[in-house]
């Protein structure tokens, strides 16, 4: 089999530098090795061949080298790879709802609610670490991305730490809200799954069919928990405004046509 | 440097005046009130600190018991000092351990005792006030001894949660030759109602900022300053709900520059606006008081929306900031007015924007340490682009003369920057500054031309927005939603709760100590 392109149609590929199949490409790193006198030189070099060479590159090139300090060297490296690319063994992972840009999460809650999507934010129970629902509702954001504050057809109301289940539901229903988020820290005789079961609970008892959607986070939960505790969705570790945003469009702003 | 842009000098003036006007009233408030934070501020200048078991400061515990008992109308002090002497304690310590038992009885003193507790409060607090006048005595000391940089000073970040991380990598960073660390905070550390104690090694994107972790980090610089001959100068984050105490923790520990923006925690924090105004004319105070540099936090605006549309709210907020800065007694070398290089590097002319933007603001400003701050909206990942915009963002900066530059990663947005990232970037200003360092001598936009007519105009629609501003009251325009993207009413928002009216027979021997200081200034 040739591996210089594709073949009827599925593919082998290698990286394209400026022939097929020529495979090149560029690398660069540090390693902590000095770069001072010349035998260091030539030994930062050959470490970083050796690395490169570990790493499938053959022939490999060091074109730049440079001591940063006295104990590390920077390298760029330029090389041949050896490894190949089977494009049918590529899997892509499914998403229950793309992450969307803000212009368009925007734009899809203008044009399916027609207003502003509202949403109430607290942590329950005893909890006082905000810094998950800060982290997703503040203008300030979290991971270089802007909070739900920030979408301009997202009316946030945040109601702090320590808030009680009756409070929630009574401002939820006052600011008629189509979503409420609850995060969820203190996980102490697992106070995190009974006070979201309660918060469910409490729900649907007072508001029934008209409740909203219910949304809890936190860096314990499990994301599949989601209909054992009585909430729509869990947001695990690491979940970031722009997922959070994307899913309350795809739950409460479904495209017009979409089914 | 001033006269690029043929500004007219009445229309500067009438900014100017606008912005005092839209102040003065929010000024008047903040003289009118206090906040828990204040009042523990007082605490900490008369050197109570430490935390209980569990991590709760005795500043916290001693103003609590008094709130509850007395209330914080008239002041912490003259409580404080009453039941220290009515009880014969030795010290603030032990009054607040025994006051957080709840074994203390506060009273308001009248008369001879009155008098007794608000000398003996006095006398505590001014050596507070001595230490950051020692401190920054010792700074001019360190300058002498050592150098002190040209500008632009270069402006590097470290950020690693652990302070005995942060260390060698910020001493790492001024042998590459950085001017300015800074160490950012743990994520949420600006909502806490308390400053965390001790040296810290956990911490979420950030280092929490204590009084130990201060001076473990500003004993480091002292060490490579002697050794490069150069003052490396410390940052961190007067901002949030301690202000008013982590200015004091920062003049005590001698740091040298501290972001601290009238508007930021607001807009950006969700934190009271009554709140901030108050902690923000405090802690303003005392960084004047121990020669800090402030910095401000425009960029921000840049980072929510678009930099062309919103230049003029860029302007605004540093007027502001200048007001408030100057009313509280900030010397203009003191104030480091923020902006960033934020165009979207696909629309045309953008740089020429910038300049006209960057140009503006160094006329607007002409004493002031400007912070310039680079793209991080527009970098997108692709880090040879990013570079790319780095070095014109350290051209923009050279060519307009501004003060500090925070040195750009191409790496934004990415990770935490590698070694080799921050030796990259420092490459860039390297070269930018050897390659056209003398271009701003020769930088004369026309008159007329693209970028002068471009800076009038955002000059212009920054007076207009003053004035709107004005017109509704400070608090009625950010209630609003002027300022970034959203609304902030006066009564919502973190941190309304510990702010308190202030009673007749109101005392506070710190901000008489820092009001007077002013008046002879």
């Amino acid at each position: 089999m040739s591996l210089t392109g594709k073949i009827g149609g599925i593919g082998i590929v290698r990286p394209y530098g400026d022939t097929t199949g020529d495979g090149r490409v560029q690398l660069s790193f540090t390693l902590p090795v000095p770069f001072g006198a010349e035998t260091e030189r030539a030994r930062a070099e050959g470490a970083a061949l050796q690395l490169a060479a570990k790493m499938g590159l053959d022939p490999a090139m060091v074109v730049h080298a440079k001591g940063m300090g006295p104990d590390f060297t920077f390298f760029i490296v330029y090389g041949r790879v050896s490894h190949v690319v089977d494009l049918s063994a590529v899997t892509v992972a499914e998403r229950e709802f793309p992450v969307l840009p803000a212009a368009e999460v925007n734009l899809r809650i203008r044009s399916a609610l027609g207003r502003k999507l509202v949403v109430v934010g607290a942590c329950i129970g005893t909890d006082a670490h905000t810094v998950g629902i800060d982290a997703i509702l503040n203008v300030k954001g979290h991971a270089g991305e802007k909070g739900l504050e920030y979408y301009r057809e997202i009316r946030v109301v945040n109601m702090g730490s320590q808030v009680g289940v009756a409070d929630l539901v009574a401002r939820a229903e006052a600011e008629r809200a189509d979503a409420v988020l609850v995060s969820q820290v203190v996980t102490q005789r697992d106070a995190h799954l009974s006070n979201t079961r309660e918060m469910a609970g409490a729900f649907r008892r007072e508001l029934g069919e008209q409740r909203p959607l219910l949304v809890a986070g936190g860096p314990r939960f499990d994301p599949g928990a989601a209909r054992d505790l009585g909430v729509d969705k869990i947001f695990g570790r690491g979940t970031t405004p722009s997922e959070v945003a994307s899913y309350l469009v795809h739950a409460l702003a479904p495209q017009e046509g979409a089914t | 440097m001033t006269g690029k842009l043929n500004l007219d000098p009445v229309i500067v003036h009438q900014a100017r005046e606008l912005a005092r006007q839209a102040g003065q009233p929010v000024t008047e408030l903040a003289r009118t009130h206090t906040t828990v934070s204040v009042e523990r501020a007082v605490l900490r200048l008369a050197g109570l600190d430490g935390a209980d078991s569990d991590g709760m400061p005795w500043v916290n515990r001693l103003t609590d018991a008094i709130r509850e008992s007395v209330g914080l109308e008239h002041g912490v002090a003259l409580p404080a000092w009453d039941a220290l002497l009515a009880g014969g304690y030795p010290d603030l310590r032990t009054l607040a351990v025994d006051a957080a038992a709840g074994l203390v009885k506060f009273r308001l003193p009248a008369g001879d005792d009155g008098d007794a507790a608000r000398q003996a409060a006095d006398r505590s607090v001014r050596k507070g006030i001595s230490l950051i006048d020692a401190r920054r005595a010792e700074r001019d000391q360190m300058l002498a001894a050592t150098s002190d940089p040209p500008m632009p000073w270069i402006y590097l970040i470290v950020a690693t949660g652990d302070i005995y991380e942060d260390i060698p990598q910020a001493q790492a960073a001024a042998r590459e030759g950085a001017d300015v660390i800074a160490v950012i905070r743990s994520t949420g550390q600006s909502l806490l109602d308390y400053v965390p104690e001790g040296a810290t090694r956990e911490g979420y994107a950030g280092t929490y900022a204590t009084q130990e972790n201060f001076r473990l980090m500003r004993a480091a610089l002292d060490d490579v300053s002697r050794e490069l001959g150069r003052y490396v100068r410390l940052t961190n984050y007067a901002s949030g709900l301690c202000m008013p105490e982590i200015a004091v923790l920062a003049g005590m520990q001698r740091l040298d520059m501290m972001l601290n923006d009238c508007m930021y925690g607001i807009i950006f924090r969700d934190i009271n606006p009554v709140r901030t105004f108050i902690d923000q004319r405090f802690s303003r105070q005392v960084h004047a008081r121990a020669g800090i540099v402030i910095n401000t936090g425009e960029d921000n605006y840049l980072t929510t929306a678009d930099a062309v549309d919103a230049a003029h709210t860029v302007v605004v907020s540093q007027l502001l900031n200048e007001y408030f800065g100057r009313e509280a007694g900030l010397a203009d070398s003191q104030l480091g007015l923020g902006h960033a290089f934020e165009i979207n590097p696909e629309v045309p002319d953008s740089f020429l924007l910038e300049l006209a933007h960057a140009q503006l603001i160094r006329e607007l400003f002409p004493d002031a340490p400007l912070k310039y701050m680079p793209p991080t909206k527009h970098m997108t990942g692709n880090v040879f682009a990013g570079y790319l915009l780095d070095a014109f963002f350290n051209l923009a900066g050279l060519m307009t003369g501004q003060s500090i530059l925070l040195i750009g990663m191409m790496t934004e947005g990415i990770h935490t920057p590698f070694l080799s990232d921050r030796d990259l970037a420092l490459e860039n200003v390297r070269y930018v500054r050897r390659a056209a360092g003398q271009l701003g001598a020769s930088f004369r936009p026309e008159p007329d031309g693209f970028v002068a007519q471009r800076a009038r105009q955002v000059l212009a629609e920054a007076i207009d927005l003053l004035r709107t501003i004005g017109s509704q009251g400070l608090l009625t325009a950010i209630a609003e939603g002027t300022f970034g993207v959203t609304k902030r009413p006066p009564d919502g928002g973190r941190g309304l709760d510990g702010v308190v009216q202030r009673a007749e027979g109101y005392f506070n021997p710190a901000t008489s100590m820092l009001e007077a200081a002013e008046v002879a200034r």
